[in-house]
Order: structure tokens, then sequence, then C-alpha cells
């Protein structure tokens, strides 16, 4: 989806916070939502990554900006938990005494019409042009490089692809590749020529380029 | 956020959340704790920091990280949840590389550990990709224009770590010495190893 959480390349944005000696979680209730998460998946079953992935995208995007990481953590596994009819959100709101926000519902039709590449199509050095695909559902081909060029740097092996995952289509595995475009062709005026950026983007988002 | 769709906190939010599962008998005993440790005892940057360490020291190995990372990294002992394909990027003196994730906040657990929150942050995913100098100018990295910048978008599953360039006069030193200079910013690239 084009969703708030696809922020790469998106200007408005101020200087990035740093903090020395960063402990791995800045409060017990961080460390709560992150393992409730990896059981959820792990030992529960209840839903896979990419979906979890998805759920968080589909928070309200005021909501996501305002959210820490932990927030938005947590509002992803109780959304998906929720939905999968594993707790009810009178149950929580009950015991959290106040509001429990949740994602937004999926979209009636997630996933583009992307035929599976079982097969490596493309391999070092060629050039590939990423589709200019909306799907909106899960997908993980950010809009930055969405009709743009590149150059494929490394194929890596085949993975599910999350596009169908996230949305209980059929299991497919595809390769990705590591694909360098060059930052003028990304920002065109705003970019520089001593700098790129490299995708790691799965088959079927891509076609061939030339000959 | 209106009056109207005010929040509980998300401390009670997660809370609701753990006591409801508990209720029901769904979290296994120790299940939570189990990954609490791992992710604050056995996922560090140290790790990566040893893998690079060896890599300096070690031609053979330093080959084997850059063709299956994945492999040398379990040689050392690392390993497992999002470290399933791991990909080292070689720093060189005329290109520097930097790893996002513009879309969630990937990274590779097991030697980079869990991301910091700078990582994490709507102003690092949004701007990197696009003004990298700059943005590792305001991190204290500033980059002579000459050197090129490659900027690694964590998208799909591939979880990459750099290994920075070797500090000068640290010939001789060991790998526990040379590990204490790779930091984990440096791992994701938005510092050099320290000098010596």
């Amino acid at each position: 989806m084009d969703g708030i959480h696809d922020l790469g390349g998106m200007a408005g944005f101020g200087k990035i916070t740093y903090e020395d000696n960063e402990p791995v979680f800045h409060a017990p209730w961080h460390a709560t939502a992150f393992a409730l998460n990896l059981v959820s998946v792990g030992a529960l079953r209840s839903y896979n990554t990419d979906e979890y992935r998805h759920s968080i995208e589909r928070m309200q995007p005021i909501h996501y900006l305002q959210a820490s990481y932990y927030e938005r953590v947590l509002t992803g596994v109780a959304t998906l938990l929720v939905e999968k009819h594993v707790v009810s959100l009178a149950e929580l709101e009950d015991r959290a005494g106040g509001t429990f926000p949740l994602a937004m519902p999926n979209a009636d039709n997630p996933m583009a019409d992307l035929a599976p590449q079982p097969v490596a199509r493309f391999t070092v050095g060629d050039r590939v042009l990423v589709k200019d695909i909306h799907p909106t559902g899960h997908t993980r081909v950010p809009r930055f490089c969405r009709g743009k060029t590149g150059t494929v740097l490394h194929v890596a092996p085949a993975f599910s692809f999350p596009d169908a995952a996230a949305h209980g289509g059929a299991f497919r595995k595809e390769h990705t590749y590591h694909v360098e475009f060059a930052s003028i062709d990304l920002w065109a005026n705003g970019g520089s020529e001593t700098e790129s950026v490299i995708v790691d983007l799965w088959d079927s988002y891509l076609e061939g380029v030339g000959a | 956020m209106s009056e109207k769709t005010k929040f509980a906190s998300p401390q009670a939010r997660t809370e609701a959340l753990q006591e409801t599962l508990a209720d029901k008998g769904l979290i296994p005993d120790g299940a939570l704790e189990g990954v609490i440790h791992m992710a604050t005892e056995d996922w560090d940057p140290k790790n990566g920091a040893r893998v690079v360490a060896r890599a300096w020291c070690d031609l053979e190995f330093k080959q084997r990280l850059l063709s299956d990372a994945t492999s040398a990294c379990a040689e050392l002992g690392y390993a497992g949840i999002q470290g399933e394909y791991i990909v080292a990027l070689e720093d060189e003196p005329t290109r520097h590389n930097v790893i996002v994730c513009t879309q969630c906040s990937c990274t590779a657990w097991p030697v980079l550990g869990l991301p910091p929150d700078w990582y994490k942050s709507p102003e690092y995913r949004a701007r990197v990709v696009r003004e990298p100098r700059k943005v590792l100018r305001e991190m204290g990295l500033d980059l002579p224009q000459e050197i090129a910048i490659r900027v690694w978008e964590t998208s799909a599953e591939t979880r990459y770590m750099v290994i920075p360039l070797r500090p000068a006069d640290t010939q001789g030193w060991s790998e526990q010495k040379l590990a204490a200079l790779v930091t984990r910013e440096a791992l994701v690239g938005i510092a050099l190893a320290k000098s010596v």
C-alpha cells in the first residue's frame, strides 16, 4: 500500500536524534511488546512476519508517526490477534482502562497481479526496470524506485514473496536482486553523482530493459 | 489526537494484551523471558565487531565473509532469527556503505543487535536514501564529495553488515583489541571504526 510507512525520500523531516550508549529497551513494556510479537509468530503461530509488517503499515498515518517504535509493534500485534479472534478488542480495552487503537482493516483486493517468477530471470549486470505498481496491500517495493531503472549487483536466494504471504496468497518463492539506482535517477536534481541506493527487490517486481 | 480518541497508555495497552493472553494460557512458560534474554544478551553489535576484527586479521576468513557472510558469521556462532541471509559490505577508501530499512527497521539481529532508536526513526528512514552525505555529516561523519556512498535499503530478506576500513596504525593488534574499535554505528555505516 502507498502508506505512511513507506518513508524513503519523504521530505520535511529534521535532524536525527542520537543517544549515546542507548539501551536495547528503554522501558520494560518495550521488551514485552517485542517479545509478544515473536511469541505470537513463533509459539502461537497466529500470523506470519509479512502479515505483522503489514499490520503496522495499516495503522492510521497520524497514529503511526506519533507512536514510538514499540507502540507500533504493540498495535500491529494487537490488531492481528483481534482480527484472528485470539483476543477481543473489548477485553483489551477493559483491561487497559481506555481506548486501544488498532490498525485499519486490510484492503479488499490487496495483491497486485504479478505472475510468479520461480526461476531467476536476471543476472549480475542486467539493467532492470521496477514496475510502477501500486498494490493496496503489503508490498516491499518502495515508492521511490518504482518506474526507475537500475543495475543488478547481486542475485540473492529465493525467498517467500511477501505480497502473497501477507494476504494468504499461494506460497511462492522468488529470487531477490540487489539493484543499484543512481541517486540522480531517483531524485533528479536533488541527487548526487557520487551516491547510489541499492534496493533488494523480488523478481516479479522487475522487468528487463533492452537486450 | 482529539480528546475523543485519547488512548490508554502504550504501557497499559501492552500489559492488557499480555495479561489477556496469559489468562487464556497462550503464553508458554518462560517464552517472553526467553525472547527478551536473546534480545538483550545474545544479539549484540559486539558480535559483528568480532566478525569484522577476524576479517581484518584473517584474509581467508574475509574472503568467506564476502562470499557467504551467513556461514562466516555462523562460524563464530552468530546465526538465527533475522540472520538467515547476511551479506557483508566492504568499505573501500573511495566508497562507503551505509544501511537503512525505509519500510520498517529490519536489521541483522545476531550480528548488529536490535536496532537503536535513531535507526528506527522516521527522520533516518526518510532522509538517508535521499541525502546520505548530509545525514552522515550531521551524525558526525564528514565524507568528502569524491568518496562514493552506497545506501543499502533492507527491503527484502537480505540483512547487511558493513565491514569498515581498518584504522591506520593497528598492525599487529589482537582481534580482541581490534574488535573494540568497531561500534554498532560503524557496522551500520554512520561512523568509521574508531581511530587510534
